[in-house]
């Protein structure tokens, strides 16, 4: 189905569209009030989490470019609120906001450099720079505590407005906030996918060569689409480090730039809300194997072939594909 | 120890590891070659030959020598055979799709090491050398070994290229990869080449595995830094080009152990990794690649 048939029945049924989306943040909304402690923090995890799938979906899914090194955006916001808060004495608001501007601008860098390839060479291109970037966070690791990371403490994650002081650390903030987050990525994505900007986007995905020939300068539509892909990876790794409170060079590794890969692979690339469904159902499976064997993450590898030879929609774009075509 | 002593021990420790990485990165470098596609599970056939040479060589009470022995002819054979049902299984069925492909052999690396590390644990395991006599350099002793390794890895690499370049079988290879339908057509199996191909890559991986499994321990961990190195080497040294490979090797190689030594690991590791996005994005055909692809 081409990108602007897509398009067209998605306007079409707007209100659907908008019921659904809006449905979901009132059930994940209503959700805190009876779920048992364990998923509910788990839930807050996955929102979080999700914003940093929905970020690569962008990229992915609508302008159709893989990369493999996506953890140096999330890492590079985790890193900024985290060590902006904990050792340059930022207060929690401005220290978030370090987050999605430092993946922001790590995006645009390496998109100046690694956009002049394409295809299997971009993939290689962005797992080594961010290879390099965790490399970075090991070699300073005097200044990052590297491997081991470190804590944001608990005094640290206060915020005060007006009179008030909001402890981050309490569980109803956290998942609320985490909640607002998922929310504002979920419309971003969706406003995205809807306005001429993300349709541009899905042309490039669909054929670059025609959308150039159409007149369209690709290479700054793709810019955009990784300086908007990296500052939502950077709003999520800031908010993980606010919300969840460690900070270490696991997020830089390549396991995590291959996460966001499986989580919108399994929920379906280029799809609203097949980010979050399978970072949700990535998350517990994950936690289901680890309880059965050492080598719990050969789930992922499982996954990840089982996507590649039967189901490279995801669950949502076979969904799309099969009944639900008017599915953003 | 003043300075010439300190590098020579650093191009010493460089050259051999310069040797293995040559061995691993050939086998990747034949696979892009020929098959036209990314094996990101490569460095896991290099921790498999290298903790199947672990469990082979304590299976039975052997003299260290013999034990090494049977390591080295059997775990290479049971990677290949690894390998070869990997091609069957995963590859084949994607038609070797350039990206589809990246992505099946990452889940393909999470398979291997997680079944590792359920089956043969997380800790590392180390292995005898089989032979122990240490040359004695004014400075310093160094682990003949080590050396054994060197010259070992160069008989295997001579050999790829004897065969590549003068037996029947090289032949079938190169027209394979020159021009995989023209091949087809004057009756090349090349579904059969591939997975050979496939299977010979895994197993120069996992040779290299088992050499040095003496010197550093086996661990289900251990394949990332082969994985990174040898696609610095393939990408560096150009895109399918074998000799562009071997002189990468040896230039990545030396240099890593020489920064290894009088800096840092970690620092050699940022350079290779930084040189490698670098030569993709502003000389895709590498270095000494010759022709462009």
């Amino acid at each position: 189905m081409t990108g602007g048939k897509v398009q067209a029945m998605a306007k079409s049924s707007a209100g659907r569209v908008a019921v659904l989306h809006v449905g979901l943040i009132a059930l994940m909304f209503l959700l805190q009030f009876v779920l048992p402690q364990y998923h509910h923090t788990n839930l807050a995890r996955i929102m979080v989490l999700a914003c940093y799938a929905i970020g690569y979906n962008l990229l992915l899914g609508y302008t159709g470019l893989l990369s493999l090194g996506h953890a140096m955006f999330f890492a590079v916001g985790l890193y900024a609120t985290g060590l902006g808060v904990a050792q340059f004495g930022l207060d929690p608001l401005s220290g978030f906001l370090a987050g999605p501007l430092a993946g922001c601008a790590l995006a645009v860098i390496v998109g100046l450099v690694a956009l002049r390839t394409s295809g299997v060479a971009f993939m290689i291109v962005t797992l080594m720079f961010s290879q390099t970037g965790f490399l970075l966070i090991l070699y300073f690791g005097d200044f990052t505590r590297g491997d081991e990371g470190f804590v944001v403490a608990e005094g640290l994650r206060r915020l005060a407005i007006g009179g008030m002081t909001i402890d981050l650390a309490a569980p109803a903030v956290r998942y609320n906030l985490a909640l607002a987050l998922f929310g504002a990525c979920l419309f971003v994505s969706w406003a995205v996918l809807r306005s001429s900007i993300g349709r541009v986007f899905v042309a490039i995905r669909e054929n670059e060569e025609r959308t150039r020939l159409l007149g369209y300068d690709t290479w700054r539509y793709k810019l955009l689409a990784l300086a908007l892909s990296g500052t939502m990876s950077g709003a999520a790794g800031g908010a993980y480090a606010l919300l969840f409170a460690y900070v270490g060079a696991t997020f830089a590794s390549i396991q995590y730039s291959i996460y966001p890969l499986l989580w919108v692979l399994l929920g379906g690339a280029g799809t609203t809300l097949g980010p979050f469904l399978g970072t949700l159902l990535m998350f517990y499976l994950i936690d289901i194997a680890s309880g059965l064997l050492p080598g719990y993450l050969i789930v992922v590898g499982a996954v990840l072939i089982l996507l590649t030879l039967w189901f490279p929609k995801g669950i949502v774009g076979s969904l799309r594909a099969r009944w639900l075509t008017w599915l953003p | 120890m003043s300075f010439g002593p300190h590098l020579l021990l650093a191009l010493l420790e460089g050259s051999v590891s310069a040797f293995v990485l040559a061995l691993t990165a050939l086998g990747l470098a034949l696979v892009f070659g020929v098959m036209r596609i990314v094996n990101v599970a490569h460095g896991e056939f290099f921790m498999l030959g290298a903790v199947l040479a672990a469990a082979l060589a304590g299976l039975f009470d052997l003299p260290p020598a013999i034990g090494f022995a049977l390591a080295l002819l059997l775990s290479p054979i049971l990677v290949g055979a690894i390998a070869l049902v990997a091609d069957r299984l995963i590859l084949r069925r994607l038609a070797y799709e350039p990206e589809a492909t990246i992505v099946a052999t990452i889940g393909l690396l999470f398979i291997l090491q997680q079944s590792v590390l359920s089956l043969y644990g997380p800790d590392a395991r180390s292995v005898a050398a089989p032979i122990d006599f240490r040359i004695q350099f004014p400075w310093f002793g160094y682990s003949g070994y080590k050396l054994i390794v060197a010259a070992l890895a160069g008989v295997l690499l001579m050999a790829v290229w004897y065969g590549l370049k003068k037996t029947k079988l090289g032949l079938v290879m190169r027209a394979t990869q020159l021009d995989s339908e023209m091949a087809q057509a004057f009756g090349i199996p090349v579904q059969r080449v591939y997975a050979l191909v496939f299977a010979l890559g895994a197993m120069l991986a996992g040779v290299a595995g088992v050499l040095i499994v003496p010197i550093r321990q086996a661990h289900y961990l251990m394949g990332l830094d082969p994985l990174l190195l040898s696609f610095a080497v393939v990408i560096i040294g150009g895109l399918g080009s074998l000799r562009g490979a071997l002189m990468a090797a040896f230039i990545i190689g030396l240099s890593d152990g020489v920064i290894s030594v009088f800096f840092s690991p970690t620092l050699a590791k940022i350079l290779a990794t930084l040189a490698v996005a670098l030569v993709l994005v502003f000389k895709p055909a590498g270095l000494f690649g010759g022709r462009a692809q």
